[in-house]
């Protein structure tokens, strides 16, 4: 989207957006129940951006991608079938008044959750499904191996971003020095550390992930495990429909569940005949659960059959062995290092 | 040596100028004309997976040929995809035919409306399949539709706005002249955002209207505006007397304006009516901003694909030269009905 943008137009982009959200903000947003219209439709209407691995529509118009997995495993949750989705694709600039405005049901396009949109905004986040940060890419051949070895390094940032403040204030902590050099393109962006200009580019992980993918030797680089800024991207939905969110909430949690107890797509149907009372309580083999809680017994069965647990949605999109190559880091259970954690289905 | 040579010699290389103009031409041919080239013809890979592309180097059209539906329709589904194209075909032809003088009548007006009725109707999947949302619209219909529609929605409202700036009745004048200054005065893209932002918020509760509707209506607005001056244009350069004449006649108002005073207008402005068309045809590619996909925006995520990762290069290649033969189209059409018009016995 970078290249289309110049800095005149962003900056009435931005004026535009702020205006808008001011206004909405002053509105009272619109009552009734999210679910209640969701069940009218017959469809769930979901906000989603366009990155690769994260959302982006394959070559028969598609929508695939890590987010996007999660949206059709909401659509199983409500109606038992993954296609009883809508994914609209938002720009950053708009898609936070457009959620406010009703637009969607829910938005799964890798809004940060934060304390501002929490209260200001009227936001009530799900659980964190990404688990993001400002990452920095480095040459390899350079044999650094975190942050501070920097010292006096030229680094790039992208225009426009947070991304500027966090690496000043993280080198000033530091009490190390570098310099940095302003970028607006995203093309312009990677080429500099293509080209030797910089010595390494911050920037979110994830999109530093997908940079790299697209330098002329991506494996000369290196992402940094070190994170400089907390990014944790979460499903954002509206204040006022509490069963909405708690239907968010576990299906989700859901899919974290599956992966702490090791069930996959595959093995799934092997865990049928489990003795295991955790076991049973989840898959729906033992139904009292479902009933008491009003949703189909076998909702975190049919997820699992349908998108996998988190571990599968992971690694299908944007994974080691895809093209994004992304590193699990904190996106793993916490029985393994990782910050996921479910609460338990009882 | 011919006639014809010593010519060309003294074209190219006469006098200092004409050196240092051939130099600067020889420049660009060198550093800019022969890489694309090799690029994009020479190096080319035209067939197979983006990882033959990418062992090939070179332009990989491969990526186009396997995204041309997804840039070309956008997520309209597959199944019903004639529907789209069919579509695409009647705005063409509406196009088409208001920009050849011989079908200039009154029945153009029924003509035009209802292919477009008809193109929209299609898209929606009416009669008799099941209905295709307009957010599963996509690619090049909808910059042809919202291009069109914008045009021609736009038209009879700037010709309102145009006699209304002239009215003699202060509070009419009043009215357009807001109406005018405050839309060109803001740019398009903050009056997307209040079309699809805040105009559902003033909505009553449980009322809704499309997001393509709204962003249609709001291209129309901001085009009107903008039209309208044109018209104003056209209308100060017929001379009073046309009008008075119309009046000493015995005709009303609207058969003056009508008959007399609007044909010469609108004639006298044509060049800059088709100028603006060129401008609204590219400015619909703003509509990526509220999250629609036009062409250039299928085309953008058409690269977004883990399959087919950062082809971005190709897509805005393809997509440039799709634009440009639209432009330079309707640019040498523009070209031709001016001397079309001016040419003596035009009606």
């Amino acid at each position: 989207m970078k290249p289309l943008s110049s800095a005149r137009m962003r900056h009435w982009l931005g004026a535009s957006a702020i205006l808008v959200a001011a206004i909405a903000t002053a509105l009272p947003a619109q009552a009734g129940s999210v679910l209640d219209a969701i069940n009218q439709r017959g469809k769930i209407k979901v906000g989603v951006g366009t990155s690769p691995g994260f959302f982006a529509p394959d070559s028969n118009g598609k929508w695939q991608g890590f987010f996007v997995d999660f949206g059709r495993a909401l659509a199983v949750t409500v109606f038992n079938d993954p296609a009883k989705v809508d994914f609209t694709s938002s720009s950053p600039q708009q898609r936070l008044p457009a959620l406010q405005a009703g637009e969607f049901d829910i938005l799964l396009s890798g809004v940060t959750e934060t304390i501002t949109r929490a209260f200001k905004l009227g936001f009530h986040f799900g659980p964190v499904i990404f688990f993001d940060g400002q990452g920095l890419l480095v040459k390899k051949s350079l044999g650094v191996t975190k942050g501070a070895d920097l010292d006096g390094a030229t680094i790039a940032i992208q225009a426009g971003t947070t991304g500027e403040l966090n690496i000043a204030d993280f080198f000033r902590k530091s009490g190390k020095t570098f310099k940095s050099v302003v970028i607006e393109d995203s093309r312009e962006f990677r080429n500099a550390l293509d080209s030797g200009r910089v010595d390494a580019l911050t920037q979110d992980s994830s999109d530093l992930a997908i940079q790299r993918t697209q330098l002329a030797r991506p494996d000369d680089y290196v992402l940094l495990p070190e994170r400089l800024s907390k990014e944790p991207l979460a499903p954002a939905i509206r204040w006022g429909d509490d069963r909405w969110l708690e239907i968010v909430n576990w299906t989700v949690y859901a899919t974290i569940e599956a992966e702490e107890l090791g069930i996959t797509r595959a093995n799934i149907d092997s865990f049928l005949d489990t003795s295991d009372p955790v076991v049973k309580r989840f898959l729906g083999i033992d139904k009292s659960l479902g009933e008491a809680i009003g949703l189909d017994p076998k909702f975190a069965y049919n997820i699992i059959k349908a998108v996998g647990n988190y571990g599968e949605i992971f690694e299908r999109n944007v994974g080691k062995n895809t093209k994004i190559g992304f590193d699990r880091g904190l996106n793993q259970p916490w029985s393994s290092g990782g910050l996921l954690y479910s609460p338990p289905f009882r | 040596m011919t006639a014809t040579a010593l010519d060309w010699r003294k074209g190219l290389f006469g006098n200092k100028t004409n050196i240092a103009i051939t130099a600067g031409y020889a420049a660009f041919v060198w550093w800019l004309v022969v890489p694309f080239l090799q690029w994009a013809v020479v190096d080319a890979t035209l067939h197979g997976t983006s990882e033959t592309c990418s062992r090939d180097g070179g332009a990989c059209w491969a990526f186009i040929v396997a995204k041309a539906n997804f840039i070309t329709f956008g997520f309209y589904p597959a199944d019903v995809r004639w529907r789209a194209a069919v579509a695409c075909v009647l705005l063409l032809a509406v196009a088409v035919a208001i920009c050849v003088p011989r079908f200039w009548s009154r029945w153009l007006a029924a003509f035009g409306l209802g292919g477009l009725v008809i193109a929209v109707l299609l898209l929606l999947g009416v009669p008799p399949g099941q209905i295709v949302t307009t957010e599963q619209w996509g690619g090049l219909p909808v910059t042809l539709l919202l291009s069109v529609v914008g045009l021609a929605g736009a038209f009879p409202l700037a010709v309102m706005l145009a006699l209304a700036r002239q009215s003699r009745r202060g509070g009419i004048r009043m009215l357009s002249v807001v109406f005018i200054e405050v839309v060109r005065g803001v740019p398009f893209i903050s009056i997307l955002y209040m079309a699809t932002l805040l105009f559902p918020l003033m909505l009553p509760h449980g009322a809704s209207i499309d997001k393509f509707l709204r962003a249609q209506v709001a291209l129309i607005l901001f085009v009107s505006a903008y039209m309208a001056e044109i018209v104003r244009a056209g209308l100060s350069s017929v001379p009073r007397g046309q009008t008075e004449a119309g009046e000493a006649l015995g005709l009303s108002y609207f058969n003056t304006m009508q008959l007399i005073v609007m044909p010469q207008a609108l004639r006298a402005v044509i060049p800059s009516l088709v100028n603006l068309a060129i401008g609204v045809f590219q400015d619909t590619t703003l509509v990526l901003v509220i999250g629609m996909f036009d062409f250039l925006n299928t085309a953008r995520a058409a690269a977004t694909d883990p399959q087919w990762l950062g082809y971005y290069d190709e897509s805005f290649a393809f997509v440039a030269a799709v634009y440009f033969v639209c432009c330079f189209a309707l640019s040498r059409y523009s070209l031709w009905l001016e001397r079309y018009l001016g040419r003596p016995g035009a009606r």
